[in-house]
């Protein structure tokens, strides 16, 4: 385990700071009502709706601005690509505690929190918001605003800086996060499961119910994989207890880095979220669950209405993956009311609707 | 002092006859449950920010969800400002009644709803106790993880409001990172769920965030699902004392730079110690000018094996003393004089005024050493207690509200000390919220644009500001008459303190 004294900052990566030149940019574009399409990395354009506009490319504006590990925060711009964030992290023995997806080499730490994608961990020890301290943003008008800042108990003004996370741009260009890292686990193990989805969904269910070192559950379509972090004894308690036999530990890092599902074009595929203990809707196959089965990989021809209410009904919602033609919606609609304060909000912080308009909801 | 009310800087409206708001109520709360009179209203004229005190024109308490919607129909159709409040437990004036408004209090909505072991949950009314959440899921061996040191009496809808923290959130998290969903009534009538429950994520914008924290102002919470922990196998208690406050803060920087997480890593400097010892008889020594409280969970072995390296780092860092509480009782005895350690205060002054910011924890020695200057500047003693590991300072400001002009000084060494917190990169409040007390240093943490932000999005939820106005969110009026003072971000109010 790397320790470090409480002195030592780490010196700031190299970087630029675009601020200035994206701002005159909003500005412009909100002066004109021209849309901008913000862009990161580029790594998630299939997430989401089509939006139709200028790109805002953030990768020039890059950078990690400070990080000293023994405050577990880092701060970088948003352009700076995750893999060098978590090369700084990892070399002092942290790490982001959501691991989130990687998507390709590209991918932008902007881009995480803006797409609220959390990994393996997020329900054992939080989403990308829970881990968000902090951010400056562009408003939709140009104006830098920062919410939040670099410690963890912060309740000064509403909760601004973890509405940006999972927000896809909608309400502000990302141009800094402040992130809550977390130190390495001391020891990590993986187990594998000679086991059916269905069965094992349930038997980790039950699992959960009490103190457990599990840190990923995942059903890949063959065999359960379960992971667990945490201290030595807890550990060897744990494998006593579950059984099992040991895995690569390897293939939660590859699980990272794996091609996504819908790299795979043609399969209509969706993204279902609902409690762990829901029975699968009867919308089509299953293709693997994550997140103790709180996240699960469908494949349904039924039409999208189908799928929103099936996973309605089970408590949860559905996000479709592949969108068949660029009008379609691709996040669980929201009921009327919900949808009419969202529009409210999005006026809030940009008047003009130039940022990133309709990725959401067509009408945001 | 700011429970005045001042119409040039906060929100103002068109006076509403009381006979009328009386009809109108009584019109849809029954008369058991509807305050009308001065006496009846004594109870809820302050929270426990005490000095800060004013009288509504009415209290209602609803039973119900429709109780709750049919008040805030009459709020909105007359036009009157309606403040929510849970136990009334809050430190920063959150819950003060708005001057002839209507107050809305959470305490007949004290059920626990369900308790769900094999999801991890529970379901509750707004006004049950934080500490009753965690006894009704005792039995299933699962506790709520946040726990404000006023746990006992503080309900869970005041703890979402103002997201609040406590000993544990340094590795349990903060209210925000427990709660799984809400039922949201708006100030325009509608219900809306916010949050995704068990399927954890929820889809547009993440409103469970924006709501937690938000002290009442953009809508009022009728039910409530929080997420339950597994109680863990074991726990470890560790007292460690320094001749000096820099040893100690320098532990709690090597701490966590070791990568360990404590459940609980609290400090207090000589004088709260001394009067916690002589209240509590907890085992502090006296002679100490400073004492961690550390606490490690888990697995019996992996609990020793992280005391074991906290003692290493607490020698190493200078401490005089480092003692594992051998047993339960005196693990109970070193949390008792903790937890005691407000009260104590009585011995040293009348009254206390206790601070909440939060700075990062490498500036702990510089900002103590500046917390003690502005004391001796202000001619009033300061002992400070508070959650090290996250850095989040309460300053307790001891002072005697019947001596001439002492709760001013005391008021103007908070807005200093927090002030101080902001210079240092850190927040004018931690946990207790910005309330009514912490109104102005708003104007020192957030620009006019961040403010004008924080006042569209109230707008988006209460478009007649009606919900606890001239609260947590200053007006610009308020930031130009009062921000003319002082320096803003960046620069600190006190340059002539030394920096490290």
């Amino acid at each position: 385990m790397a320790t470090c004294p409480a002195s030592e900052l780490a010196p700031p990566g190299e970087g630029a700071d675009e601020t200035a030149a994206l701002a005159d940019r909003v500005r412009r574009a909100a002066d004109a009502r021209r849309p901008l399409r913000i862009i990161g990395g580029d790594t998630k354009a299939w997430l989401g709706r089509p939006v139709e506009g200028e790109p805002l490319a953030l990768s020039a504006h890059h950078g990690i601005v400070s990080h000293d590990p023994s405050e577990l925060v880092l701060t970088a711009r948003a352009g700076t690509p995750l893999a060098e964030i978590e090369a700084q992290l990892s070399a002092h023995g942290q790490m982001l505690g959501f691991e989130p997806p990687r998507f390709g080499a590209a991918s932008t730490i902007g881009g995480v929190v803006a797409s609220g994608l959390s990994g393996q961990r997020r329900p054992f020890v939080g989403a990308v918001r829970d881990f968000v301290l902090g951010v400056a943003i562009l408003d939709g008008r140009g104006r830098r605003l920062r919410f939040g800042g670099t410690v963890f108990k912060n309740v000064a003004g509403f909760d601004g800086f973890r509405l940006m996370a999972g927000a896809m741009g909608l309400l502000g260009v990302i141009l800094e996060v402040s992130l809550r890292v977390v130190p390495r686990p001391r020891a990590e193990s993986a187990l594998a499961f000679e086991m059916d989805s269905e069965s094992a969904r349930l038997w980790v269910a039950d699992k959960l119910r009490g103190p457990t070192p599990i840190s990923g559950a995942v059903h890949d379509g063959a065999r359960l994989r379960l992971r667990l972090s945490g201290g030595e004894a807890a550990m060897r308690a744990a494998g006593a207890a579950l059984g099992g036999e040991a895995a690569p530990l390897d293939f939660w890092e590859s699980l990272r880095d794996a091609p996504h599902p819908a790299s795979t074009p043609d399969a209509p595929l969706w993204r279902l979220c609902l409690p762990r203990r829901a029975p699968p809707p009867d919308i089509g196959d299953l293709v693997a669950w994550d997140w103790a089965g709180a996240q699960r990989w469908v494949v349904s021809d039924l039409s999208a209405e189908a799928v929103w209410r099936a996973a309605a009904e089970a408590g949860g919602h559905a996000t479709r993956i592949h969108a068949p033609a660029a009008a379609d919606e691709v996040f669980q609609p929201l009921p009327p009311a919900m949808l009419a304060l969202h529009q409210r909000l999005k006026a809030a912080l940009d008047p003009a609707r130039v940022l990133n308009p309709g990725r959401m909801y067509r009408e945001l | 002092m700011l429970d005045r009310f001042d119409p040039a800087v906060d929100p103002t409206f068109p006076a509403v006859d009381p006979a009328r708001l009386a009809a109108a109520l009584g019109a849809v709360i029954p008369a058991d449950r509807l305050i009308l009179t001065p006496e009846g209203m004594r109870p809820y004229e302050t929270d426990a920010l005490a000095a800060y005190r004013s009288l509504p024109g009415a209290v209602v308490l609803p039973a119900d969800a429709a109780e709750v919607r049919a008040a805030l129909k009459v709020a909105r159709e007359l036009g009157v400002p309606l403040v929510p409040r849970g136990a009334g437990t809050g430190l920063s004036g959150g819950a003060l009644p708005y001057p002839r408004g209507i107050l809305m209090s959470f305490g007949k909505l004290n059920r626990i709803l369900a308790i769900d072991p094999a999801a991890r949950t529970a379901r509750v009314q707004p006004g049950v106790r934080n500490l009753a959440i965690s006894e009704a899921a005792a039995p299933f061996g699962l506790f709520y993880a946040p726990d404000p040191s006023s746990q006992l009496a503080c309900s869970i809808g005041g703890n979402v409001a103002e997201n609040a923290g406590g000993v544990h959130c340094l590795k349990y998290g903060l209210t925000v990172h427990n709660l799984l969903s809400v039922t949201l009534e708006t100030i325009e009538g509608e219900t809306l769920a916010i949050g995704g429950g068990e399927a954890l994520d929820t889809p547009g914008f993440d409103l469970l965030a924006l709501i937690t924290g938000s002290e009442g102002l953009l809508g009022v919470v009728t039910e409530i699902t929080v997420r339950l922990t597994p109680l863990p196998a074991d726990v470890r208690t560790l007292l460690a004392a320094f001749p000096h406050t820099h040893g100690a803060a320098r532990a709690v920087a090597d701490i966590i730079a070791a990568g360990i997480i404590p459940a609980g890593l609290e400090m207090m400097d000589g004088l709260a110690l001394r009067a916690a010892e002589t209240y509590a008889h907890a085992g502090y020594p006296l002679d100490a000018e400073a004492i961690l409280i550390c606490e490690c969970d888990g697995e019996p072995a992996d609990a020793d094996d992280e005391v074991a390296r906290i003692a290493d780092l607490c020698r190493a860092a200078g401490a005089s003393l480092v003692r594992r509480a051998a047993d339960g009782a005196e693990r109970q005895r070193l949390w008792a004089g903790r937890k005691g350690a407000f009260p104590a205060m009585g011995r040293y002054a009348p009254d206390y005024y206790c601070m909440d910011g939060t700075i990062p924890r490498r500036r702990l020695p510089e900002v103590l050493d500046g917390i003690a200057a502005l004391a001796r500047e202000h001619g009033l003693a300061v002992a400070n207690v508070f959650h090290a590991g996250d850095g989040n300072l309460h300053p307790l400001i001891l002072y005697d509200a019947s001596a001439p002009g002492e709760l001013s000084r005391s008021e103007k060494l908070g807005g200093a000390i927090l002030e101080l917190c902001v210079g240092a990169g850190g927040t004018i409040t931690g946990e207790h919220g910005v309330g009514r007390e912490k109104l102005n240093q708003m104007c020192v943490q957030f620009s006019p644009a961040e403010l004008e932000t924080f006042a569209a999005l109230k707008a988006a939820f209460d478009p007649a500001g009606l919900l606890n106005p001239g609260k947590t969110i200053p007006t610009l009026p308020r930031c130009a008459e009062y921000g003319g003072m002082h320096v803003h971000r960046g620069a600190s109010p006190h340059g002539d303190l030394p920096r490290f």
